[in-house]
């Protein structure tokens, strides 16, 4: 259990330096700051102290390894746009996000748990058909699009909901619901083929001959086994919302980490990108590392390995 | 006669989208306290399926027990409800299965799939349950019974596996154990010490035995009765000693030369059933064996032979067939 916690903390390692190692990359591929930053008509003297101040004089090596230790630090410099530092501005919009993106989570293990089951539990019935197009369906929608037609429908036409903003319950909603359209999809499509592989197994009709109670066998034989794919897929699905809820931030105005990024694209602020990218980062990665831990207690031959 | 178990023409049914697979046929036999009955035949001569269906665990639909009735404890199982059935499997019937690597469930320690039927059947606390399970491991030659209690199915070999299964199977001292080729994935060697341990249990626990298998050299140092199916019927059953010295049935007679025999000096090639399985889809109207039998005679291909005591055998000897194989046999000069 040691040798593998271990290990997967040095996959994590491994993977958010690779991160730090291409935004690294990039922020030297987008044009000297130098030139980008100060106005037009600067002299040559005024360029390289701009350059000596930032330290990009230096040699590439030696930028790397300050960066890599700055990072390490938290530093990735002041914002320009807000002049504080850069990770302040995206770390307090982390609990937006967070509770964007568990919201979806939660709410797309209950409705897509609960479809994937009762698909599963029907085969060959219509309600399996129904359920299965439903979620094709809920895969296959842009979610730009569904974010601005419930904006539509719910906020502007019926005023159920604010169109826009963060702070209570109701605002939250309509951009919950649109992330968790994708992500109870996706688990209902998954958890369904995952039971149905599951009902096959010898070790279910042992269940069965025992004379074991059906919800015995449903969720100690059942669901207890077909509930390990779903953690990866969470995993996965947790990392695509960090970084891909940016359109659904945008489109409802959610302070998040995603729309602060997009923000400071516009404006070139840099240090505040770099930053978000990294907060980012280290949130999926992190979020994986729990999910092979649970991974480890839900399948013991892997823990045990 | 009645005994424990009264099976009286079963018929069961699999409707898939290519046509109806008759899968058994008019079963009819009876299990005496205590007897060990060795159940032999072919992959698809419904020899698993038959005991699979009168305890409900095969899938409905595509399933179904299209008539006949399984007296079990006074009982009819084939009208029970799913609940009644559930106190049956698993309390009364005990079950083993083939592949004991994928029989158990990965993610449960092996203690708790002991101690499940246990707290299920006889309504004993986790806690007690668990010091059942304790004594059924030493009961099936586990060493460190409290040790193993608490470890995972793959951290067992594969014959260490299916003792754990016999010690579900027993976990509620059934009054029938039902193996279904509980030693066909193993190891010759461990073959043979599942078969002591079952012989030793049955003695133990007075149990009745049904033994599924394909292998005529498993029944021979196990059963009391040996039935033998072929295209989900009955085609011959007797007494061990009468099925093997005195084979009524084709079938039976080719089963038993493609056995290789220890004690002969002469070394002969095994021999084989020439042709194909019946197709279950379209049973034939006549015998399902009589295509690859040579002794068929044209009856054989028009008419289904009753199961009846076979002329001159010893009582409870009963044969399918048309022809007279004895007498076949001798006419050819290859008497076994």
């Amino acid at each position: 259990m040691i040798r593998f916690l271990l290990g997967r903390l040095g996959e994590s390692a491994l993977a958010v330096l690779g991160v730090v190692t291409i935004v690294f990359i990039v922020t030297r591929l987008l044009g000297d700051p130098a030139i980008l930053m100060l106005p037009v008509g600067a002299t040559p003297e005024q360029l390289a102290s701009f350059r000596a101040e930032l330290g990009i004089d230096r040699p590439l090596v030696v930028q790397y390894a300050d960066f890599l230790w700055n990072a390490v630090r938290g530093d990735f410099g002041r914002s320009f746009q807000h002049n504080r530092p850069a990770i302040e501005v995206v770390a307090e919009r982390m609990p937006a996000t967070l509770e964007l993106a568990s919201s979806a989570i939660a709410l797309g293990l209950l409705i897509g748990g609960g479809a994937g089951m009762i698909a599963a539990m029907n085969r060959g019935t219509a309600l399996e058909v129904f359920v299965m197009l439903l979620a094709l369906l809920g895969q296959a929608t842009p979610v730009f699009w569904l974010g601005l037609m419930l904006i539509l429908f719910f906020a502007v036409d019926l005023g159920w909901f604010p169109t826009g903003g963060a702070g209570t319950f109701w605002h939250l909603a309509l951009p919950a619901l649109t992330l968790a359209t994708f992500t109870s999809a996706s688990i209902a499509r998954l958890l369904r083929s995952s039971v149905i592989d599951v009902l096959r197994e010898d070790y279910v009709r042992t269940a069965r001959a025992k004379g074991l109670l059906p919800r015995t066998v449903m969720v100690w034989h059942i669901a207890r086994n077909a509930l390990i794919p779903v953690a990866t897929m969470v995993g996965i699905l947790a990392g695509e919302l960090l970084g891909g809820s940016v359109i659904t931030e945008t489109v409802f105005a959610w302070p998040g980490v995603g729309r602060v990024i997009i923000q400071a694209i516009e404006v070139k602020d840099f240090p505040v990108v770099q930053a978000g990218i990294m907060m980012i980062a280290v949130t999926f990665v992190s979020i994986n590392f729990l999910v092979d831990l649970l991974y480890g207690v839900l399948d013991p031959r892997i823990r045990l390995r | 006669m009645s005994g424990i178990l009264d099976v009286s023409g079963l018929t069961v049914r699999f409707d898939t989208p290519a046509g109806t697979v008759h899968a058994v046929n008019d079963v009819s036999y009876s299990l005496a306290d205590g007897e060990t009955l060795g159940v032999v035949g072919e992959s698809g001569s419904g020899k698993s399926v038959h005991v699979l269906a009168m305890l409900g665990l095969i899938a409905r639909p595509p399933g179904r027990i299209a008539g006949g009735s399984v007296t079990f404890g006074g009982r009819d199982l084939l009208t029970l409800s799913e609940a009644e059935l559930r106190d049956v499997r698993g309390g009364q019937i005990g079950f083993v299965f083939q592949d004991p690597m994928t029989s158990l469930n990965p993610v449960l320690t092996v203690g708790r799939q002991i101690a499940e039927p246990v707290i299920r059947h006889r309504g004993l606390s986790p806690r007690q349950a668990w010091q059942r399970a304790a004594e059924l491991l030493d009961l099936v030659g586990i060493a460190d019974p409290e040790r193993r209690l608490r470890q995972y199915p793959h951290q067992f070999s594969g014959g260490m596996r299916q003792r754990v299964m016999i010690a579900i199977a027993v976990a509620c001292n059934p009054k029938l154990l039902i193996a279904d080729e509980p030693t066909t994935a193993l190891d010759v060697t461990v073959q043979a010490q599942i078969l002591g341990l079952v012989r030793d249990l049955k003695a133990r626990m007075g149990m009745s035995v049904i033994w599924i298998t394909h292998d005529m050299g498993v029944v021979a140092g196990l059963a009391d009765t040996v039935q033998v199916m072929y295209g989900g019927r009955i085609v011959e059953r007797g007494p061990v000693r009468a099925i093997f010295k005195d084979p009524r049935n084709a079938y039976t007679w080719g089963l038993l030369r493609a056995l290789p025999d220890h004690g002969q000096r002469v070394q002969r090639r095994l021999h084989q059933i020439e042709g194909q399985p019946p197709d279950l889809y379209a049973p034939p109207k006549g015998d399902p064996f009589a295509p690859r039998n040579p002794f068929a005679t044209p009856r054989c291909f028009e008419q289904i032979p009753p199961l009846v005591p076979a002329a001159g055998a010893v009582p409870g000897h009963l044969v399918a067939a048309w022809y007279d194989l004895p007498r076949l046999l001798a006419q050819r000069g290859d008497a076994r």
